[in-house]
């Protein structure tokens, strides 16, 4: 009860050369309204199928995802989607950009305006709202994606490796600056990432991913204070809490590892 | 940007893998080079180690040039031939961009035509002239067919290309942001494809250039096409050479229009990286 978003044994099975490959086998979840839930795993776990999948982008073969008791059938505007790479409407400015996410709503057009503005100023990109995307640096990108994903305010807000492509500094940047979004605009985030940190860093609670097919290893709950300084990662509690799903991911990474070992062996004879 | 690194001296520096140079060097460069070899042409005939017969210098072709403008039979030749050239072209680009796009998005389209267009690609086109005769007749209108033919199957596997390379995330978002497969089509990809799509434009145009010689081989009595043709039939090899170059430099204001087009069009491309 009280959850938003519930996965209810959800799988997904692909079939590569005629045989069945299980990406994501029977996943269990339930995320409360305003959580911040974290998904980490070694790269090809699965991680972003089932965010794929949460998104209404990919249909799942067993299970069912719903949102506030309505089983998910596709994508909709309860959900925001962030994607790893820029994936900005190139052609449209930063605020043509962050308006083209409201054109599907029945707001009038001085709301619509006031929205944009709005956004533009919660990820601090005032000043650039003229500038076309491919003038802006990958940080600068990735906020107006994430204002084009919160403008037409979805309730969960999907993150798919957001901040993968930028450097260490920018990342820390750009995770203090999703924080404060988030704080702000009370909204239900799922943030898939391979970083251990930034989980950490960003999450009330951290779900660990087994790799092969995707299931839950672990859950972890992260019960540091907010809002968070940057330099908590230093801080015991954080780095007892990384130490543990470092430890998890490794032993999935070394599995997974001697799994294709073991394939390359047998397709050597 | 490219890095220009000032501490090498001497012309070494210019000759660096994948570095850039300055801009008036790059622009000398495509004058100079040109005019060397005009130079060296004037050189040979000059002082007769060919004979006029076989290359005339560059001289007798300029006149040649002026010969045809005076006489108004340049411009009577090119309007026609610009006219089937853009006839043609533009024919089969209003094909080859929708069904291009369509291809690149529904597999089912792609798998129904694909291999047919490829194998309808391969086939030449100068032995489709006693078809396109009959099918066509012998005025403008066959001129036009071979044209066609020659550009829209090339045209429509480069525009599936151009549709199929742009980014999977945009459509996506495209679906999270609640438009449907026509919005997504028209507002999305089109635009993202838009760039290479003028690219292909751009490039085809010069191979339906290439093909108006075929074009104008049966029953034409203008173009500049034609009059190569009329000429090697008196050995008037400078009316040959005229013609050829002729061609290549309305081939090259071709490519300089679309390319300045272009850069108009998609300006929001330009800093991409």
């Amino acid at each position: 009860m009280g959850a938003l978003l519930t996965l209810d044994g959800v799988g997904k099975t692909f079939d590569v050369d005629g045989k069945p490959v299980a990406a994501v086998d029977s996943v269990d979840l339930a995320i409360a309204e305003n959580e911040f839930v974290s998904i980490v795993g070694s790269s090809g776990c699965g991680k972003s199928t089932l965010l794929n999948i949460v998104g209404g982008l990919e249909e799942a073969t067993a299970g069912e995802v719903r949102i506030a008791g309505k089983p998910v059938t596709g994508p909709g505007r309860d959900r925001g989607f962030v994607f790893q790479g820029y994936s900005l409407f190139e052609w449209k400015t930063v605020a043509g950009n962050i308006r083209f996410a409201l054109e599907k709503s029945r707001l009038s057009r001085a709301e619509k305006a006031e929205r944009v503005e709005h956004f533009i100023d919660a990820v601090g990109l005032r000043g650039f709202e003229n500038a076309y995307p491919g003038q802006l640096s990958g940080g600068m990108r990735q906020r107006v994606a994430i204002a084009r994903a919160l403008v037409y305010r979805p309730r969960i807000l999907l993150m798919d490796e957001p901040f993968g492509a930028l450097d260490a500094q920018t990342r820390g940047m750009m995770q203090e600056l999703l924080l404060r979004v988030w704080g702000d605009h009370k909204v239900t985030v799922l943030f898939v990432t391979h970083d251990v940190d930034e989980a950490v860093f960003l999450a009330d609670r951290v779900v660990v991913l087994a790799s092969r097919p995707g299931r839950i290893k672990r859950e972890i709950r992260v019960p540091l204070a907010r809002p968070r300084p940057y330099d908590i990662v230093a801080d015991p509690g954080f780095v007892a809490i990384k130490r543990e799903i470092l430890s998890d991911i490794r032993e999935e990474t070394l599995k997974s590892m001697q799994l294709a070992l073991g394939s390359t062996e047998r397709s050597l004879y | 940007m490219p890095i220009q690194d000032q501490r090498k001296a001497g012309a070494g520096r210019y000759l660096r893998l994948r570095r850039d140079i300055p801009d008036w060097l790059f622009t000398s460069a495509g004058v100079i080079f040109p005019a060397l070899l005009i130079l060296v042409w004037w050189a040979v005939t000059e002082l007769g180690l060919v004979r006029p017969l076989f290359l005339p210098g560059p001289g007798d072709v300029l006149a040649e040039g002026v010969r045809q403008a005076r006489e108004g039979i340049l411009w009577a030749d090119a309007s026609v031939s610009i006219y089937r050239i853009l006839a043609g072209w533009l024919t089969a680009t209003v094909l080859a961009v929708p069904i291009g796009i369509l291809m690149g998005n529904f597999r089912l389209i792609e798998g129904a035509l694909e291999p047919l267009i490829s194998t309808i690609r391969y086939m030449p086109v100068v032995a489709l002239i006693p078809l396109s005769i009959l099918w066509a007749g012998i005025g403008d209108g066959q001129k036009i067919l071979i044209l066609f033919l020659g550009t829209f199957f090339q045209q429509v596997l480069m525009v599936m290309d151009n549709v199929k390379t742009i980014d999977m995330n945009l459509i996506k978002a495209g679906q999270t942001l609640g438009f449907s497969n026509r919005e997504i089509l028209v507002r999305i990809i089109l635009p993202a494809a838009a760039p290479g799509i003028w690219d292909t434009l751009r490039i085809t145009i010069g191979w339906t250039w290439t093909y108006l010689v075929v074009a104008e081989l049966v029953a034409a009595n203008e173009g500049l096409g034609r009059r190569i043709m009329d000429a090697q039939r008196y050995l008037a090899t400078e009316t040959i050479l005229f013609g050829t170059l002729f061609i290549g430099f309305l081939g090259f204001l071709t490519d300089y229009f679309f390319k300045r087009t272009g850069r108009v069009l998609f300006a929001w491309n330009r800093q991409r990286g």
